[in-house]
């Protein structure tokens, strides 16, 4: 298990390989279909994000309610493929780690290795082991979205797998083709 | 005649709706279990663990075992000795609302496929309503997920397809869907009647217990030749490989046309989450 912390680097992006097991700690966002599709709507529009891009991860979950007294509820990972299109126009734009669960398309990943980004994921179903390893979490953006709002996450030993890493290699192989 | 009140029907069912989102039955707990003793592949080990140990933590704090609590779906079987003086659906939209406010769970409904704007209480719920005979009131709840629910598919094969043809289309389901639907998944195959029953029956199917069989000695045969090939498949724990693909194929079938043969395969993520009341 590699110790990351977020932001990262372009230099720790581009060291990551697929297959490595990762814990991560830092500040991190959180992002779904619905603001995706409103950070692209900004991005065409020339408006300012909704958190800075360089050295960010987006992570694609859509946390249940925090009960009183907790951070955040449940909050694993959504499937990435549907971020697919969004994140091919986010990912030129300076979001180059990404967050999920499961395989992606031929077109995203073909757009992350030219843009050496990386893609992460995170077993699905473990929303609520996962919500132990956050520390907090506040809302960032888009908050009448609920569910699906930008949440700034802190988090700390948070497990990840590199999935897809900067130099096309790729832990699903091609099963989904 | 049972005279079901109905405070008692929406109080016992709001209680169910919140336990199935964060009590994995032990049915399933034990499948996943006896899945790791199998499992030879050291990620997919290390994947079936922290599903293990997501489930117990889920339970000991009360936490929902997934952040998506689903669509709420409901199997209702109502007996003909059972009196009702009040819009049973009505009754059942209203627990949901309660246990999905009052339970901290996430409202995932949107009230327009294309509006997409959230209802923000989980309604309404998908209810099947059957009627049978006797005096009691059948309720069964599942908890439906996208990410496995998207990844179901139906065709219309044709009679010359049979045995051979259902369980290409099954495992060619399984393989398309990879990770995407959170394996180890539980299968609901649904096969004859038309169209919509083939779907139906999968779906209930998802809401039978998990060790048990079908009563039908041909569909039994396709559950055990479907579990075999599924897991032959090596698409593994969430998409990266392994033995356990599945945990269970449950088909539950219904006669068809003579030109038919319909096949619906309702996927179920890891966190196969039901229960059930009787009233």
């Amino acid at each position: 298990m590699q110790k990351i912390t977020l932001p990262m680097n372009e230099a720790t992006r581009l060291s990551l390989h697929a297959g490595d097991r990762l814990l991560l700690s830092g500040v991190i966002y959180t992002g779904r279909d619905a603001a995706h599709q409103r950070m692209v709507d900004a991005l065409k529009k020339h408006e300012e994000p909704p958190f800075a891009y360089d050295g960010s991860l987006i992570y694609y979950t859509g946390p249940s309610p925090a009960k009183p007294g907790r951070p955040i509820g449940a909050c694993g990972p959504t499937s990435s493929y549907r971020m697919d299109p969004f994140a091919i126009e986010l990912m030129p734009a300076g979001l180059k780690i990404m967050l999920g669960k499961g395989p992606r398309g031929k077109a995203f990943r073909d757009a992350l290795v030219k843009q050496s980004a990386v893609y992460l994921v995170v077993t699905g179903g473990i929303g609520a082991l996962l919500s132990k390893r956050v520390l907090a979490a506040a809302t960032k953006s888009y908050p009448d979205l609920g569910a699906e709002a930008v949440y700034r996450l802190e988090v700390v030993d948070f497990p990840a797998v590199v999935a897809y890493d900067a130099h096309g290699a790729n832990l699903y192989g091609d099963i989904d083709e | 005649m049972n005279v079901i009140a109905r405070d008692r029907l929406v109080a016992e069912v709001a209680r169910i709706v919140e336990e199935a989102n964060i009590d994995l039955d032990g049915k399933a707990v034990a499948c996943l279990k006896a899945s790791l003793l199998k499992e030879r592949n050291e990620l997919a080990k290390g994947i079936l663990e922290e599903i293990v140990l997501n489930q117990e933590i889920a339970r000991n704090e009360r936490i929902p075992i997934c952040q998506d609590t689903g669509v709420a779906v409901f199997f209702v079987e109502l007996g003909n000795d059972v009196k009702l003086e009040f819009d049973l659906e009505a009754a059942l939209n209203e627990a949901v609302a309660i246990a999905y406010t009052d339970g901290f769970l996430r409202k995932s409904m949107v009230r327009h496929p294309l509006d997409r704007v959230n209802t923000k209480d989980n309604t309404p719920a998908v209810i099947h309503v059957k009627t049978v005979m006797g005096s009691a009131l059948r309720i069964r709840f599942a908890p439906k997920g996208a990410g496995s629910e998207n990844m179901s598919k139906i065709a219309m094969l044709t009679p010359a397809d049979g045995f051979a043809g259902i369980v290409k289309f099954v495992v060619d389901t399984v393989k398309a869907a990879g990770g995407r639907p959170c394996p180890p998944i539980v299968l609901g195959i649904g096969i004859g009647g038309t169209f919509e029953k083939a779907a139906v029956i999968a779906k209930e199917a998802l809401l039978r217990e998990l060790d048990d069989e079908a009563i039908l000695p041909r569909d039994r045969e396709l559950e055990e030749a479907l579990y075999q090939a599924v897991n032959a498949t090596n698409v593994g724990p969430m998409g990266l490989s392994g033995d356990t693909t599945c945990l269970a194929v449950k088909v539950n079938s219904y006669p068809c046309h003579i030109a038919s043969l319909p096949v619906a395969v309702n996927i179920q993520c890891h966190a196969a989450r039901h229960k059930e009341l009787i009233l």
